[in-house]
């Protein structure tokens, strides 16, 4: 046990980069990018004799209280949900390309530059480190890019907050209307989610980082997509009848594009709706779990089991050669 | 005690050559063997093979393990230096001590602070800011604190300047070594390590072409200088080798009788290098 702790420490000390700093950057620039924008808004309504906020003129409390009845005030809560959902989002694309890349080097840099018989030569079985990528991958990652979203997300609410309370509206009478500890919930809770569908794609890309002599990237990309050229290629001749969507939306985006976060959401049905409160509430873990009813979560956490079991073999016998 | 490795009948084939050709041989503990052959000889893959690195055919025996079953067991009592610059060039030097005192059961936390407190390296200081020499220091500090059984050095001071390989090997014998451990060496710059061995193992091939201890080479191996009137004579003895030196003949016997070379001339031990350059007469023709 606290071998493994050891070794999760030493995925975070190498690729602490992607792990930490690459949400982290992004977050900043997210927030630079609306403190910019909200900027504008102020100077272009002044110049214009606007006022940005609710678009009224100076009376927007009465406004606001006004427009304020039961409905209207989920959706301004729900709007600002929204806003501290919506780093966290941008935050997760990043994560995605960090923990594709990541799984690709994973069993592969090392041989390459031969630190392998550093770390063969330690007691650690090569289940133990392959094992210790994948929690790295699908667990660490995502709590790191989750923390770093959620702190950005309050940042960006209080950013808000205290500009329309320039317009008088108050500033905590508008953050009681938002529901920050549900929302840290639901993406803390959707990280299980996340474990379960992106293992597919953390196989995948770990069997052809153990498994290549050398670029990994291609063989791993390579190989699924010409797979599926050559079954259009006989759907086209129509000697055979296979069927080329499947394929290239089960195998080829399961096998590949899965590290994206909220690919689940295509597994759930009924997502979305008219306002922002009902989309948020389908967007909610209470509903989004209705995903793991779905045998597509389950083949995929199957075959990432065969996978990663290619992948620990590998290791064991591909030397630095 | 029972012997720290024992292999039999060990054969390894890559794609287009035989690497290890049906070797045998077994090592004694508390021995220091230097493990000497040309480029592209098997030496590695013999090593590889005993780590548990590679698969092989035969028997072999690693302090009651097997490589290819126990690996990770037999990586508690067996410690493994490659050729320099194997230590990820991300780590600093905090985190390898940090990661090898929590992951290894027999590393002594404060003996490998001490050996790097005699060198230069800093804390801080990450691996892709050293130099060669330095990268060796950290990873011999890291595997001298290990209180392993076997050690493995592959070439482990190439590239070193020669300030640094004294170092080495001086660390290595004054404040390592014992009569419970075990050291196999390869290298090529034999004169540095022929005076620490206590065992010498040739391979050529794939095969084990000589595996002696220093003392019975010493007794098989003799070399005469002999002057030209007497070179005639000491021909038709059959030497290994003959080389010239200042007008006189250097000839290198196999168990020849000692009396009789002592009557051809001054006889003395050869040197390690001088025997293995023989005994590799043609490799590459």
């Amino acid at each position: 046990m606290k071998t493994f702790y050891w070794l999760l420490k030493r995925e975070l000390w190498e690729h602490r980069g992607g792990f930490f700093w690459a949400p982290v950057i992004t977050g900043g620039v997210f927030l630079l990018l609306n403190l910019m924008g909200i900027i504008t808004g102020e100077v272009m309504g002044r110049r214009h004799g606007f006022n940005f906020a609710f678009g009224g003129a100076d009376n927007n409390m009465r406004l606001l209280n006004r427009a304020l009845d039961k409905n209207s005030m989920d959706n301004v809560g729900a709007g600002l949900d929204m806003a501290m959902y919506s780093p966290t989002l941008i935050i997760g694309v990043v994560l995605g390309f960090v923990v594709f890349f990541y799984c690709l080097g994973a069993l592969y840099d090392d041989r390459r530059d031969r630190s392998l018989l550093f770390w063969k030569s330690l007691p650690i079985t090569d289940t133990a480190t392959v094992l210790s990528k994948v929690v790295t991958a699908t667990v660490v990652a995502p709590l790191i890019a989750v923390a770093v979203g959620m702190l950005t997300g309050i940042v960006m609410l209080l950013m808000f907050a205290i500009t329309l309370s320039f317009h008088g509206v108050g500033v905590w009478h508008l953050l009681l209307l938002s529901h920050p500890l549900q929302v840290i919930a639901n993406l803390v809770g959707s990280i299980p989610l996340y474990l379960l569908w992106t293992l597919p794609t953390v196989g995948w890309l770990m069997l052809c980082s153990a498994w290549a002599r050398s670029k990994p990237f291609l063989w791993a990309v390579v190989l699924p997509v010409a797979l599926g050229i050559v079954i259009g290629w006989f759907n086209l001749l129509g000697t055979i009848d296979l069927q080329n969507s499947w394929y290239w939306r089960n195998v080829v985006a399961r096998a590949l594009f899965s590290v994206f976060p909220g690919g689940w959401l295509s597994e759930v049905p009924r997502v979305g709706g008219n306002n922002p409160a009902e989309v948020l509430s389908t967007l909610s873990v209470t509903h989004t779990y209705v995903a793991l009813a779905s045998p597509n979560v389950w083949i995929g956490v199957a075959a990432a089991a065969a996978m990663l079991a290619g992948a620990i073999w590998f290791r064991r016998w591909r030397d630095d050669s | 005690m029972s012997a720290v490795i024992t292999a039999s009948g060990l054969s390894k084939r890559y794609k287009s050559a035989l690497a290890l050709d049906n070797i045998s041989f077994q090592v004694e503990p508390g021995r220091i063997v230097g493990l000497i052959g040309p480029n592209g000889a098997g030496k590695t893959t013999a090593l590889k093979a005993i780590l548990g690195l590679t698969d092989f055919s035969g028997e072999l025996n690693v302090l009651g393990f097997d490589p290819r079953k126990q690996r990770d067991k037999l990586m508690g009592e067996v410690c493994f230096i490659a050729d320099v610059a194997v230590l990820p060039r991300w780590i600093k030097v905090r985190q390898a001590v940090d990661f090898v005192a929590n992951v290894h059961p027999r590393f002594d936390r404060a003996k490998c602070e001490a050996f790097l407190a005699r060198t230069k390296l800093q804390p801080d200081q990450r691996v892709r800011q050293m130099s060669k020499g330095m990268i060796v220091q950290l990873h011999l500090a890291l595997v001298m604190a290990i209180d392993a059984r076997l050690l493995i050095l592959d070439e482990p001071t190439l590239g070193l300047d020669i300030l640094y390989r004294k170092q080495f090997y001086q660390n290595l014998l004054e404040d390592y070594f014992d009569e419970n451990k075990t050291i196999i060496v390869t290298t090529h710059q034999v004169e540095e390590v022929e005076h620490i061995l206590t065992d010498l193992m040739f391979i050529r091939d794939g095969r084990i072409v000589l595996d002696a201890d220093m003392d019975a080479v010493g007794d098989r191996f003799i070399e005469v200088m002999v002057g030209a009137d007497r070179a005639e004579a000491a021909r038709a003895l059959k030497p290994l080798d003959e080389r010239q030196v200042f007008g006189k003949s250097i000839f290198l016997f196999d168990g020849a009788n000692r009396a009789t070379l002592e009557q051809l001339g001054e006889t003395r031990r050869p040197s390690v290098s001088d025997l293995f350059v023989a005994t590799m007469k043609g490799t590459y023709a």
